[in-house]
């Protein structure tokens, strides 16, 4: 998917200017995930305990992925499936086209899926003359509107409902004009009913996955809707596109992570459809596949391992963090400018395309911390967005007047005499210039602080002086 | 199955990892590892209670979360539930229902109105009825698996789908649903022959992706009705369960 | 676990330093009231977190240097800000990981480095403060770092409980950032504008007359939004009320 993180701040402003954009996320924050996760955790006495062993579970695959992604071949391909691997999104599109091709598809249906996105699937297919239609009701809603998703579980969230009434009227165009949509049961009824044909009359059905077992070479999808089911039963072929990260040893360890993942991720105790498939169609059955393939993506995934950023490797892909972030309640998804948004959005995006092209994201952020302390999995990501910003502090792509100001400020940090010299003088002349006023409507210099809020005044001695006074009032020497 | 990218990645990890392949040694600790599949920490809500106390949970979580729920004494009882729920949902009295030689001892003659198929899903059925394999107590959560009895069509298709549970198939966890399928499935040599698809259900399908606001029956079905047969199959009427 | 009369320096921090030394004269106060003795080691300037947060690891560390040679030999180091204590604390250990030389004494540093509060109530065991009645309806903010990094969240409320006259209402989104974050609220102003400005939102809604915190940056960017908006919320650090010393002082960015 084509980026424009470059453009972070103007994607931002664009944001906060955008009212519907601002109903939507207050939505979010106020009746939304937050709420229902806070209800649903203190549910489970051990959700903290688990967040520890889901860490523990992935650390121990991530150390032996190279040896759980054989065993999960082994197995898939004893189970009668197929494994494509792929170093990057070109080799993982032409292997999911090689399919299709093979199949003959002129439509595939797709479960939402963030490596199709990050791979960029839908349009290669559609270059290649396969149409693919997006079936879980946030995708399908963007794919009609050309846009990105804007979060990681519910795609068309930075829309308010009336969006969505406009963009269906735009598209279904068979439909009297005059029907209602000004509820979201009418907009998933009539969406349902149009999709309904599409999962029937598809050729290939190609999902992503929450996670990969290597015990069963089995895939699991969460879902809600059911159309990622319906995507992969009903289709002669079944395709898996994932990410090698994906990998858990055994289903005992998937079930500890899936008892993590809906409540961090919608406040549910468990997703409405959570689905193991493994290898086509059995003799005998009455419906399924009857193909079955995994196109397992690295993608720069195996240069993470080991390195800075691996713990960014534990992520399951719930969007607690995003659910969490204050920047991200500010801002929308859009404003990432690329497949991930918020916080690991923030730490991951570099890694995929590089730090000159997301060099905003890790600096958008104040460092507090929530998303931390929310991840199932005890990601350190302001760790990991101060690292980024080492990075582009070493390869000086901060701007320049910052890492003066801030080499400036360091040099005379690491001079007390001279500091606190400033100090006092500093601490004097505004305290002069503000008068009585207590505070600055506007300072020069400072226009990213007074150009929104007032700057209160200092009291007018440095604390150093006043203790100096004091010191000597008292007969001390200091 | 050897590819120059499957043999670039695996490099690649083991690059990253500052190691080679792993030894004999590790592989067979890690082969242990996967055969033993020790289970983690399982929350004590449903493994502490007694068998009845799970089911009462079952239930309880299931409703939670809109599935609607009728408990019957014994399989007898199966087909005028089935009648009774569509009659009162303003339902036509025809489903599609799993070959499943379960459902064979299911006394249907009782309600000669109920027109009944059997087979797979299609587009124009309204209603499947489906045994499950297991129903998990902790949320309220069917464990059902596909095969040449079980289509897994049945699950999705229709707009309302019911679910036959029978007592002794309610378990504490997933852990304790995937050990029985395990156990089921080690008949066949080498172990490990797992159905094509295993359907965790937590309740009817639904979306939250128009403003947050949860709407029952985006894709799959809209009715999650559960029938749960309280006597243990087999036990005649009025016998207690062993 | 209280020893007897510890020997305390306080880290002022630069803020307090430049801005509000009333915090600083107020920390004092409660630390000799909790039976400390209080110095102020004078080659100190700044804990490092800007050079830290922008990614300037070697002028952190310089500053780390000059910080930990300047708290040598003290008890307890202790300061009026979640965000210096925390990196003092979490961040200092965490720069010298890989340095073996240095390690020791940022890890020693680190465990006797406070907040101001957590420390008086988890490590002297304060329960109640002796302030004069302050008759007002206060809400509290959590600053980030002390909250995250720190813990520090029930030991205010409890001290400013014990203050007569003075009714604590809780702010909704109290733990949710106030959008300083150091460089962050001049680097990205826009979206530090909206959260503070959401901020001070839900602390007018609370009805409260005043507004609290621990960390003096989250209190000048809050004051500063209030302000503008034209609003008339009293705000201070929990150590001026804490140490009844708002006559001392007018509240932050008010008429002096």
């Amino acid at each position: 998917m084509h980026a424009t993180s470059r453009d972070f701040t103007a994607n931002a402003r664009a944001g906060l200017a955008n009212e519907n954009l601002q109903q939507a996320l207050e939505i979010m924050t106020q009746r939304g995930f937050p709420a229902r996760r806070r209800e649903v955790v203190a549910r489970l006495p051990e959700f903290d305990a688990l967040r520890d062993v889901g860490r523990t579970i992935k650390e121990h695959t991530l150390a032996h992925l190279d040896f759980y992604l054989e065993r999960y071949e082994q197995k898939v391909v004893a189970a009668g499936g197929s494994v494509h691997w792929a170093r990057t999104p070109e080799e993982a599109c032409d292997a999911v086209l090689k399919i299709c091709r093979a199949a003959g598809a002129k439509t595939v249906t797709k479960g939402k899926s963030m490596i199709a996105e990050e791979i960029g699937l839908n349009d290669f297919l559609e270059k290649n003359g396969i149409r693919p239609v997006e079936t879980d009701l946030g995708e399908y809603i963007i794919q009609l509107r050309h846009e990105p998703p804007s979060h990681l579980i519910a795609p068309a969230m930075h829309l308010v409902k009336e969006q969505v009434a406009d963009t269906f009227r735009g598209a279904h165009r068979a439909l009297d004009p005059k029907r209602s949509l000004a509820e979201a049961r009418e907009l998933c009824d009539e969406a349902r009913a149009l999709l309904r044909p599409q999962f029937l009359g598809a050729d290939v059905g190609i999902t992503g996955a929450n996670f990969l077992i290597a015990e069963t070479g089995s895939g699991i999808i969460v879902t809600n809707e059911g159309n990622g089911d319906l995507t992969q039963t009903l289709p002669r072929v079944h395709i898996v596109v994932a990410s090698l990260e994906k990998l858990v040893p055994t289903f005992e360890d998937a079930a500890t992570l899936l008892r993590l993942l809906a409540r961090s991720a919608t406040g549910q105790e468990f997703s409405s459809y959570t689905t193991v498939s493994t290898g086509p169609r059995r003799p005998g059955d009455l419906d399924g596949p009857e193909a079955y393939h995994v196109v397992l993506l690295d993608n720069g995934r195996s240069q993470m391992l080991g390195g800075e950023f691996h713990d960014m490797l534990r992520c399951i892909r719930c969007g607690a963090c995003m659910n969490h972030c204050p920047v991200y309640a500010a801002v929308g998804g859009h404003a990432y400018g690329w497949v991930y948004p918020g916080p690991m959005g923030a730490v991951l995006t570099p890694s995929l395309i590089g730090i000159e092209e997301a060099a905003a994201l890790p600096n958008a952020s104040s460092l507090c911390g929530r998303c931390e302390s929310v991840c199932p999995v005890k990601i350190p990501l302001p760790k990991m967005l101060r690292h980024w910003r080492e990075r582009e502090f070493a390869k000086k792509l901060t701007r320049p007047v910052w890492r003066t100001g801030l080499s400036l400020w360091s040099w005379v940090a690491r001079r007390p005499a001279l500091y606190h010299a400033l100090s006092e003088i500093a601490s004097r002349a505004l305290g002069w210039a503000a008068g009585s006023r207590g505070r600055f409507r506007s300072l020069p210099m400072a226009a990213g602080w007074t150009g929104v809020r007032d700057m209160p005044a200092p009291e007018g001695r440095s604390f150093h002086s006043l203790w100096a006074e004091r010191a000597k009032r008292e007969g001390r020497r200091w | 199955m050897v590819s120059a990218a499957r043999e670039a990645i695996l490099a690649d990890i083991r690059r990253s990892l500052k190691r080679g392949p792993l030894g004999p040694e590790k592989a067979a600790e890690l082969d242990a590892r996967i055969a033993a599949h020790r289970r983690n920490l399982i929350p004590a809500r449903a493994t502490t209670l007694d068998h009845a106390r799970q089911i009462d949970l079952f239930v309880t979580m299931a409703q939670e979360v809109q599935a609607t729920v009728a408990r019957l004494s014994s399989a007898a009882d199966v087909p005028e539930a089935v009648a009774r729920y569509l009659a009162a949902e303003n339902l036509p009295a025809e489903l599609v229902m799993a070959p499943d030689p379960s459902f064979d001892e299911i006394p249907w003659a009782k309600t000669p109105l109920l027109d009944i198929r059997r087979g797979r899903a299609e587009a124009a059925d309204a209603v499947s009825l489906t045994p499950c394999f297991a129903a998990i107590a902790e949320t309220g959560t069917l464990m059902l698996v596909s095969g040449a009895n079980t289509p897994t069509t049945l699950n999705f298709l229709p707009d309302t789908h019911i679910a036959l549970v029978h007592a002794d198939q309610v378990v504490a966890s997933y852990e304790d649903g995937w050990d029985r399928l395990r156990a089921a499935d080690s008949g066949s040599e080498g172990g490990s022959a797992l159905p094509r698809t295993v359907n965790f259900v937590t309740g009817p399908s639904r979306t939250g992706d128009i403003e947050q606001r949860i709407v029952l029956g985006a894709h799959g079905p809209r009715r999650l009705h559960i029938l749960v047969v309280e006597n243990l199959r087999g036990a005649k009427d009025g016998e207690a369960s062993g | 676990m209280t020893e007897k009369r510890p020997r305390v320096a306080l880290f002022v921090t630069c803020l307090v330093d430049l801005f509000r030394p009333t915090v600083g004269f107020a920390a004092v106060k409660l630390l000799e009231a909790a039976g400390c003795t209080v110095e102020v080691p004078r080659a100190q300037t700044c804990c490092g977190q800007p050079a830290y947060n922008s990614g300037d690891r070697r002028d952190a560390k310089a500053i780390a240097l000059q910080v930990i040679d300047a708290f040598a030999g003290y008890d307890y180091v202790i300061a009026p800000s979640g965000s210096c204590a925390g990196m003092i604390r979490q961040h200092f250990p965490e720069m010298f990981a890989d340095d073996p030389a240095t390690l020791p004494c940022a890890e020693e540093l680190a465990a006797r480095t406070w907040e101001l509060v957590s420390f008086l109530v988890d490590v002297r065991g304060m329960q109640e403060v002796a302030a004069a009645p302050w008759q007002r309806v206060a809400t509290y903010h959590d600053a980030c770092s002390g909250l995250r990094e720190l813990g520090v969240r029930d030991q205010p409320r409890r001290l400013l409980a014990s203050i007569a006259g003075l009714e604590l209402r809780e702010l909704p989104g109290a733990e949710v950032c106030c959008g300083f974050g150091g460089t962050f609220c001049v680097k990205y102003p826009d979206i530090s504008d909206k959260m503070v400005g959401d901020k001070a939102d839900e602390i007018a809604a609370t009805g409260a007359d005043a507004v609290l915190a621990g960390d003096l940056g989250c209190l000048l960017n809050i004051a500063g939004k209030l302000s503008r908006q034209g609003r008339s919320v009293e705000v201070r650090h929990v150590a001026e009320v804490l140490a009844g010393m708002t006559g001392d002082t007018a509240p932050i960015g008010e008429m002096r």
